[in-house]
């Protein structure tokens, strides 16, 4: 009874707070928090969700906990927002492939974006926009950076909890290769021919495209240790050319200084 | 506070939609003196690094367009390069491919239905919010959005961004018995879009109906996901080949998403109530019973029944879905060749919000020299400003928090996909 009681006068422990924001992007990573059907409702009832406008009208100034940004930055308006989110969030956690590598609008880094505006916009004059896109850790601090185009969701939730009760998130950087193998999938390279980017690409998908019978465009960037030289004579001898091999490693990820590097020696612009 | 003087509406940050953007309207009395529907999400310039990849990387790279209808974005794509370089796929193959959509419908529609839309009639800020008071309610969604995902998964492989599907068809597809997994859950999920389409009806609608051009696909036999001409209710009938000469696109200093209009007329409504208004006969039973059950007849013109009329495509895409799990034989070849060569090839496909465009030009080599891409909410944008244009108006005499927080739930009423349209919302009202 009288525990009971005391349990009714305690005040509740404050949940730690969440912000969710976005820069350019397509929203898939944030929209996987919503996707975890099975697990949302548990992580709403753990937290506060104090800003997230994709789901959320309510909007609470920070300090926030741990934020998630999602998107590349790319305009000079994001370039100072981002700032000022570092310093409310406690914990940073950049998702996704725009993130952590300035997502698929980092094509644009190689190109002269003017005359890319100009091919989109009948009056380029309205649009304001960096010359390069750019992952939120060219800009500030970042604790956690979570691979993938899109992130997994699943590595998400271990990642929020791991964080919230302050122990290391498990979470591999060997590449798919191994996932692949412990599928028990036959490599596709090896035996079928098939251009695959899974030694150096970063776990993380489940082998998703060799288990599809395709091979790995790469799409959770750079594993820890690649090895872009060998994959690229690999490529060669399986025949394709250098503009093949240039844009099998400029896609998503084409920004992360390893899949840049190999690009870069195939093809200069 | 009476709205006898000048005020502005002015929502910086719209919540629960796809992608940032704001709203302002300027309204002096019962007056609006300016609306703009501002679209501020980054642009993103996917038309111009489209140039020089080849066409098979196409469906991947326009899937990152949106994470909440990647699943169009490769219908579209698809399409207009098979049209181009004149590949035939599989009867098989189409169905499947039917079968892909009827996945990302029942995801989006029930995502949009109960987390993003139902808050706002029910008065809460959010689902969360609202598990609280609804939790049975909230678990019932998220099991129907489940369910959907799981097509998604298991034709392509992931629910944001699969990987399976390509030109010619996919690269694997599933056996009989993967499929027949799924039966279960669908019957569950067309029983509870049925209950539903009851439950969304018995919500509070303002009383908002427009004179509006619906335009949508039009099948001879379907209810239209991939295929059709171009249809509307003052007479357009045309080829996706044809889209450019009738439907101009402009751009808006408020904006970074291009508007869009009927070429000499003007703002023009896509998605599900321009589908249900333009294809009623082509609904299975269920669905028109059910419709005729809650009174709901083409055409329907009031924009807050948008919400029931999405309820009804979800029994729509659970009853298709199990129609062409029970008729499925695998194809012989998961996928057809697709040669290298020239060609320029358009699509229109269905995209949950409404019609998506693609138009692509392929060189000897399978490179793309061009590409064109109109996504339903930068064709939605201008006839969302007419609206509010209008809506606003009546909310002279409501509070400015009310009036506010009723033309956000107008703008959500469109299931706006900000990230699409540039490849948009925050809410000003201004009274003067």
């Amino acid at each position: 009874m009288s525990s009971d009681s005391k349990r009714k006068s305690a005040k509740p422990a404050a949940k730690p707070k969440i912000g969710v924001f976005k820069f350019a992007s397509c929203d898939g990573c944030q929209l996987s928090l919503l996707d975890a059907e099975d697990e949302l409702l548990g992580v709403v009832g753990a937290v506060e969700i104090a800003y997230f406008p994709e789901a959320s009208r309510t909007m609470l100034k920070g300090p926030y906990d741990i934020g998630l940004v999602e998107g590349s930055v790319t305009t000079h308006h994001d370039a100072e927002r981002i700032q000022e989110i570092r310093r409310k969030c406690k914990t940073l956690i950049t998702i996704g492939a725009c993130a952590t590598a300035g997502g698929i609008q980092a094509l644009r880094n190689w190109k002269d974006v003017d005359e890319l505006v100009r091919a989109v916009y009948a009056s380029p004059q309205f649009i304001s926009t960096l010359k390069l896109s750019t992952p939120i850790a060219e800009h500030v601090p970042v604790d956690f950076e979570l691979r993938g185009c899109p992130i997994n969701k699943y590595q998400l939730i271990e990642l929020l909890t791991a964080t919230l009760v302050g122990r290391k998130p498990n979470i591999p950087t060997y590449s798919v290769c191994m996932e692949c193998k412990r599928k028990a999938n036959v490599c596709i390279a090896v035996a079928r021919g098939v251009p695959c980017l899974g030694p150096v690409t970063h776990t993380g998908c489940g082998a998703l495209c060799p288990s599809y019978d395709r091979g790995c465009y790469g799409c959770y960037g750079p594993m820890e240790t690649p090895n872009t030289a060998s994959m690229t004579s690999q490529f060669r001898i399986l025949g394709q050319n250098d503009d093949q091999i240039a844009r099998a490693f400029r896609s998503f990820n084409a920004w992360s200084w390893q899949f840049r590097k190999a690009s870069e020696e195939c093809k200069r612009a | 506070m009476t709205g006898r003087g000048g005020r502005t509406i002015k929502v910086d940050t719209l919540a629960r939609v796809e992608g940032e953007g704001a709203l302002y309207i300027k309204m002096s009395g019962e007056r609006v003196s300016d609306v703009k529907l501002r679209i501020y999400e980054p642009p993103r310039l996917f038309e111009a690094f489209l140039r020089g990849r080849h066409y098979s990387e196409a469906p991947d790279i326009t899937a990152r367009i949106c994470g909440i209808c990647p699943i169009a974005y490769q219908m579209s794509a698809i399409h207009a390069i098979e049209r181009a370089l004149a590949i035939k796929i599989s009867p098989e193959v189409r169905l499947l491919r039917r079968l892909f959509y009827c996945g990302e419908w029942i995801e989006s529609h029930a995502l949009h239905i109960y987390m993003l839309h139902a808050p706002d009639f029910l008065g809460y800020q959010d689902v969360i919010e609202m598990a609280k008071d609804h939790r049975p309610v909230v678990e019932k969604a998220l099991r129907l959005k489940k369910i959907g995902n799981n097509i998604v998964h298991l034709l392509g492989g992931r629910e944001i961004h699969p990987i399976s599907a390509a030109v010619g068809g996919f690269h694997k597809v599933p056996a009989k018995r993967q499929l027949k997994e799924l039966v279960s859950d669908l019957e569950w999920a067309l029983e509870t879009s049925l209950e539903t389409v009851r439950w969304t009806s018995t919500l509070d609608f303002p009383h908002f109906e427009q004179d509006y051009e619906f335009v949508a696909l039009r099948h001879p036999e379907e209810y239209p996901f991939n295929e059709g001409r171009l249809v509307s209710n003052r007479g357009l009938d045309i080829d996706a080949a044809e889209y450019e000469d009738r439907f101009v696109e402009f751009h808006v200093k408020h904006s970074n998403a291009l508007q869009s209009i009927v070429r000499g007329r003007g703002s023009y409504l896509v998605g599900p109530l321009a589908r249900f208004n333009l294809n009623f006969d082509k609904l299975p039973e269920v669905a028109q019973k059910v419709a005729a059950e809650v009174d709901l007849k083409p055409p329907v013109k009031n924009l807050f029944r948008s919400i029931t009329v999405r309820a009804v495509e979800l029994v729509f895409a659970c009853a298709e879905a199990l129609r062409i799990i029970g008729e499925y034989e695998p194809p012989a070849e998961p996928r057809v060749a697709a040669p290298d060569g020239r060609g320029v090839g358009q699509a229109i496909t269905e995209a949950p919000r409404g019609i998506l465009y693609h138009r692509y030009a392929i060189d000897d080599n399978g490179l793309i020299v061009s590409a064109k891409i109109v996504p339903p909410t930068s064709q939605n944008q201008k006839r969302i400003e007419d609206d509010l244009r209008e809506f606003a108006a009546q909310l002279a005499a409501w509070s400015l928090e009310e009036a506010t927080w009723k033309c956000e739930q107008a703008v959500r009423c469109y299931d706006p996909c900000i990230s699409c349209a540039t490849h948009f919302l925050k809410v000003v009202v201004e009274r003067e």
